[in-house]
């Protein structure tokens, strides 16, 4: 039995052909580790159709009183596949585990390898958690092609095949009405439940979407239905969804088992029409008793290696829609090409930049997101940029830190067009605090020193104690060493910014970038973060952007605006902002 | 049975039927078997005799073989429709649990495990209803039937059955002790390592931001070998249970086939018996072993009925809000689960426009709270007055908010319009006179126009146009693809924060009730659109009785009085704040109370 679904996986509409093949390239250097999984798999489930075959042999053949010495060894060998049977199904689990593990492991690293690159403007996976969780999902999944489709259906091909040599060298017709038999119904059921899952998953996957709606309506929106006395009609919306899924599963349950009663019925037909063979062969003189027996067992017996099929089929389902997504993620071309040739780029002395007439473009035939912006960041100076939602102010921010490419103009630093350098120098020069920064499940140390890990204790004191950090870490029991939750969820939002601060005071780059510092803080937190950034950035070049203007003094405030600076701000007096406490006004 | 599971089934009705039912199709499916085997062994046994060919006990062969698999598909189509209408009934029970809670306290936390929950996460029941379940009713059924059935054929050989048998579930209740203790002290570090991958991969632009992108590819290498190799160590011992299970079920078979063999040499037996033996044999151990197996996909099932039943019985007071679970009253003690408002007499609502709203000595204190919410607060509101409420966050500004749209109630003290307890209000006739503008409103996965609807669901388009107009919202909907069309929400049209404000704000102008709430509907905007809906609420709040969380935003100026709410006492009224000072210029005609 080959593979059906390969045959199908190619639809005129998908772009890339055989997705599935390819993430089982992915995983074919594993074979070392997965084919002995598989043998084990396929001898277990030989073992199990042997010893009923055996025993059958046996029982008949002792049923014609010859010498015991004549059936001693089908006795041994029922008691040996009885023993092997589970032996070889323990084996072939653990060897599967472990090397599907393995394929998986190798895998996620080439995933990873292809969303370096594509980090954060690449793919739409890095606007959503939902996206990047399916995305994990996905590189999942190439565990279950391994290890609930190909091994079950190596196994039952094993067995099919070696139950369709034994019965044709006992009695030719049979076996060919049993191979017949078992290679219809080994490429049918997988089929019919490929076919049954795509016609049922569509409309189920948009009541769903809707309920999970609904319920979110339900529970975030629950105080703004109370007051517009919307809750009632909102529940009835939600029952009514409820019992559609409901009617759509009823509907479906009519057919999810038919798979599993298709290969009964193949079965039965097997059974029967191989036992009526061998019955009249036997009534011929063409077949002696014993392998009547064996043969009507092996018909009975082989069947059931086709059990695990039907499940099979429809983890390969699933597995398709995955291998789709993830071929469609390694195809994803880097946004920013990188130099042939990097230019060297000294990091260790202040840096300014110079962008003049920048275009950047977030799809090739879509509006321009920054267009023909001019800005200098000089060096030494705090520079604030505010601006509406979608002004393009994170767009900058992500040109400037090599994540999108720009069309048109030019970013100058350290006298060099910024294209000229390799992205990961470009990004030892300015980077900073950005708007998708992410608090990593670990401790606040590990945090931190992801910014400079050679950084020494004193080092992460001093910027912790400058992002006003340093109290709450000594007032933690576990202090430095604390393990913060999914995405820092353990802490509050501004410990979570001002955390995110001290990692950007770490790192210390020439050019410090700082993309809304305060964004989702209540407005105390946020004015009390903003004077200890203030504070905090006193004599590098830094460019600070945010949309709350109140009370800040910096050396130059821009406005920017459908993608370009609309307004400077009057530069105020060297070192004014210092002596103010910008903090209330 | 585990309580969670007696629980489910005494509270669903429909999983008592299916138990019933499979039960009854269990025993169907195992004279079936028996059947099965035994016109098989005759077939066989009259071919090896030599006797005359007759077709009968073949064609019943393959007519008992085909019933059983139509039976099969029976069994499948009844589990199937079972869990769907557990799965309905169980998601109808935890929305009407919603729609019980406090608007407050829904509002409070964060949501994404119960949309899992009512969504995907129900589906973990499946394996449980459509796997355990009936495997388990099998396993009680159909060996005690084969056994029987083997016992009146040849009762050496049940004997053998019958001895082994019970070894399947001892072994199996043994090795899963022993597993479930050693998975159980993996499973913490199992999922931590499984989650770190996720974790890496949505921290890959940061980890790009500070270079250490390289570095971490060989961390996801290093820990996806760690996760491999503590899951391994798990597996071992797991899959021990199924080892024992699989090699006492096929070994049984040998102790079986072997002493029929035996005693077939013998002559003590004649085939058909022994053929009858050996093919019912495996079917007495088969539906244990399928139940040990299917035991360990319902665990998921278990779990995600703990968890609905963990929502269900979510007690009212924990550490939210009362809420809409109605004042505690202290005559009662204030226990759990106080029912919602106090029943009895609904006295109408008293037209707002032209009543006073008076706090009187309110107190509100949280369960689980050192100190109340607000403590002792007076304050009274003529109609058509604004009032703006200053002071710190977290200082009782929002409380007092919840206060008025009967989101919670006075521990002590009472609120009263026009001279009526709000408590002895109907909420919902109440809130229709009053229109709230929070602090985030949610946008409902509707379109833009029902979204403006949300209050009266009932307006004309032209109504809705006229109210986006009037809250300046008019001008980004009808840029939107589809205007006011635009599905919204969670997987609709993104929109900023201030044009969030400006649909709640339309919504508000449509609804055009006398009282308006506003909560700092400008605190998270960026300077323009701080000013459209600032433009946009004083024209509201004009001749509307309108209190205004205000603090250090644009509205300030709008205000008759300003009043500081300090923790959780009022300061005396109109008194400005000394951190704040009053423009003296103030836009003529915007006012007028």
């Amino acid at each position: 039995m080959t593979l059906p679904a390969e045959a199908t996986a190619v639809t005129p509409a998908a772009p890339k052909p055989r997705p599935t093949l390819r993430l089982l390239r992915n995983l074919l250097p594993y074979w070392r580790r997965l084919l002995p999984a598989a043998l084990a798999s396929a001898g277990s489930e030989l073992a199990a159709a042997a010893l009923m075959a055996t025993a059958a042999w046996l029982i008949t053949r002792a049923a014609e009183q010859p010498p015991l010495a004549s059936v001693s060894l089908a006795i041994v060998a029922v008691r040996a596949l009885a023993l092997g049977r589970g032996a070889l199904r323990y084996t072939d689990r653990l060897l599967g585990h472990d090397g599907v593990l393995r394929a998986v492991a190798g895998f996620r690293t080439r995933v990873y390898e292809a969303l370096v690159p594509l980090a954060p403007a690449g793919t739409p996976a890095f606007r959503s958690g939902d996206l990047l969780a399916r995305l994990v999902d996905d590189v999942d999944a190439a565990q279950n092609l391994l290890l609930r489709v190909l091994i079950p259906a190596a196994a039952a091909c094993t067995v099919a095949a070696g139950a369709t040599v034994v019965a044709s060298a006992l009695l030719p017709q049979a076996g060919a009405v049993l191979g017949l038999l078992l290679l219809v119904a080994g490429l049918l059921v997988p089929m019919l439940v490929l076919a049954l899952s795509r016609r049922t998953s569509y409309a189920e996957n948009a009541v769903r979407s809707e309920l999970a709606a609904l319920t979110l309506d339900l529970t975030q929106g629950a105080a703004d239905l109370a007051a517009c006395g919307a809750r009632g009609r909102a529940h009835e919306r939600t029952r009514r969804a409820t019992a559609r899924i409901a009617a759509l599963e009823r509907r479906a349950a009519w057919t999810t088992s038919l798979a599993s009663t298709t290969v009964l019925l193949f079965q039965a037909a097997a059974t029967v029409g191989v036992t009526w063979l061998a019955l009249r062969a036997h009534a011929a003189g063409e077949l002696s008793a014993v392998h009547l027996t064996v043969l009507a067992v092996l018909a009975l017996v082989s069947f059931e290696a086709l059990t695990p099929l039907p499940a099979a089929a429809r983890h390969l389902a699933d597995v398709r829609v995955s291998a789709r997504r993830l071929a469609d993620l390694l195809d994803t071309p880097p946004p920013v090409t990188e130099p042939l040739v990097p230019a060297p780029l000294a990091t260790h002395e202040p840096l300014g930049v110079d962008i003049t007439g920048l275009r950047v473009r977030h799809h090739p035939d879509g509006p321009a997101a920054l267009d023909g912006l001019s800005l200098s960041l000089p060096p030494g100076h705090l520079t604030v940029l505010l601006g509406a939602s979608g002004s393009g102010k994170s767009t900058l921010i992500a040109a400037l830190m090599r994540f999108v490419p720009y069309e048109s103009g030019s970013i100058r630093l350290g006298g060099r067009e910024l294209r000229d350098y390799a992205g990961t120098d470009a990004r030892r020069a300015i980077t900073g605090m950005t708007q998708d920064a992410h608090v990593f499940h670990t401790t606040i140390r590990a945090n931190l020193l992801l910014a400079r890990p050679d950084a020494t204790d004193a080092d992460l004191h001093e910027a912790a104690r400058r992002a006003r950090l340093l109290d709450w870490i000594e007032s933690l029991p576990d202090r430095w060493h604390t393990l913060l939750g999914q995405n820092g969820s353990a802490m509050s939002g501004g410990q979570r910014q001002r955390l995110l601060l001290a990692r950007a005071l770490l790192a210390d780059p020439p050019v410090l970038v700082l993309d809304e510092p305060t964004e989702g803080l209540d407005p105390d937190t946020a004015a009390a973060v903003l004077s200890d950034i203030l504070r905090a950035t006193h004599g590098r070049t830094t460019l600070l952007i945010t949309h709350n203007p109140a009370g800040l003094a910096a050396d130059q405030i821009l406005t920017l605006d459908n993608g370009r600076i609309q307004s400077i701000a009057p530069r105020p007096r060297p070192g004014w902002r210092r002596k103010q406490c910008p903090a209330r006004s | 049975m585990k309580p969670v599971e007696r629980r489910l089934t005494r509270e669903l009705p429909v999983l008592r039927r299916h138990m019933t039912y499979s039960s009854a199709l269990a025993l169907l499916a195992a004279g079936l078997v028996v059947t099965r085997a035994t016109l098989l062994a005759t077939v066989l046994a009259d071919g090896f005799a030599g006797r005359q060919f007759r077709s009968a006990p073949l064609v019943a062969l393959a007519a008992v073989m085909t019933l059983s698999a139509l039976l099969t598909w029976a069994r499948g189509v009844l589990a199937q429709r079972t869990a769907a209408g557990t799965k309905r009934a169980l998601r109808e029970r935890i929305t009407a649990r919603l729609h019980d809670t406090g608007p407050l306290r829904l509002t409070a936390r964060r949501h994404g495990e119960t949309v899992t929950l009512l969504t995907r996460g129900l589906d973990a029941l499946d394996a449980y209803v459509v796997g355990y379940l009936p495997t388990m009713t099998a396993a009680a059924v159909v060996p005690l039937t084969v056994v029987a059935w083997l016992a009146w054929t040849d009762w050496a050989s049940a004997l053998i059955v019958v001895v082994t048998l019970p070894l399947i579930p001892v072994f199996g209740a043994l090795v899963g002790a022993h597993t479930a203790r050693r998975t159980a002290r993996q499973w913490q570090l199992l999922s931590r390592l499984g989650g770190h991958f996720l974790d890496v991969v949505a921290g890959l632009p940061t980890l790009r931001a500070f270079g250490r992108e390289r570095h971490q590819a060989e961390v996801v290498g290093e820990m996806a070998d760690a996760h491999r190799r503590a899951t391994m160590r798990t597996l071992r011992v797991a899959f021990l249970s199924s080892f024992v299970l699989e090699t006492v079920a096929t070994l049984s078979v040998a102790l079986v086939a072997v002493p029929v063999g035996l005693r077939l040499l013998g002559g003590e037996l004649d085939l058909r018996t022994a053929l009858v033996v050996l093919f019912l044999a495996p079917e007495a151990y088969l539906p244990l072993r399928a139940a040990g197996a299917a035991f360990h996909d319902s665990a998921e099932g278990i779990a995600v009925a703990e968890q609905v039943f963990g929502v269900l019985d979510e007690a009212a007071d924990s550490e939210d809000p009362p809420g809409l679970a109605g004042p505690a009253d202290p005559a009662e003690g204030g226990g759990r689960g106080v029912p919602a408002v106090r029943a009895g007499c609904r006295a109408p609502a008293p037209a707002a426009r032209s009543a006073l709203l008076r706090l009187e000595g309110v107190t509100v204190q949280y369960p689980n709270r050192a100190s109340p919410a607000l403590r002792d607060v007076s304050l009274s509101v003529r109609p058509g007055e604004h009032i703006a409420l200053v002071g710190p966050s977290g200082a009782g500004k929002s409380t007092l908010l919840a206060l008025l749209l009967a989101f919670t109630a006075p521990t002590s003290g009472r609120i009263t319009v026009g001279g009526t307890d709000l408590a002895d209000l109907d909420p919902d006739a109440w809130r229709s006179q009053v229109a709230w503008v929070p602090q985030r409103p949610h946008l409902f996965a509707a379109t833009v126009a029902d979204n403006i609807r949300l209050a009266r669901p009932e307006a004309s388009d032209a109504e809705v146009r006229r109210a986006a107009r009037a809250a300046f919202a008019d001008l980004f909907v009808e840029e939107l693809p589809r205007a006011y069309e635009t599905p919204l929400g969670e997987h609709g049209a993104g929109l900023s924060a201030g044009q969030r404000q400006r649909i709640a704000l339309a919504r508000a102008f449509l609804k055009d009730a006398p009282v308006l709430l506003l909560d700092e509907p400008t605190a998270h905007l960026d300077p323009r659109s701080e000013a459209a809906v600032t433009r946009a609420t004083v024209r509201l709040m004009r001749g509307k009785t309108s209190i205004v969380v205000a603090h250090r935003t644009s509205l300030l100026p709008y205000a008759d009085r300003i009043v500081t709410v300090e923790s959780g006492s009022v300061a005396p009224a109109a008194q400005a704040p000394p951190a704040l000072t009053m423009p003296s210029a103030r836009p003529e005609g915007l006012m007028a109370p």
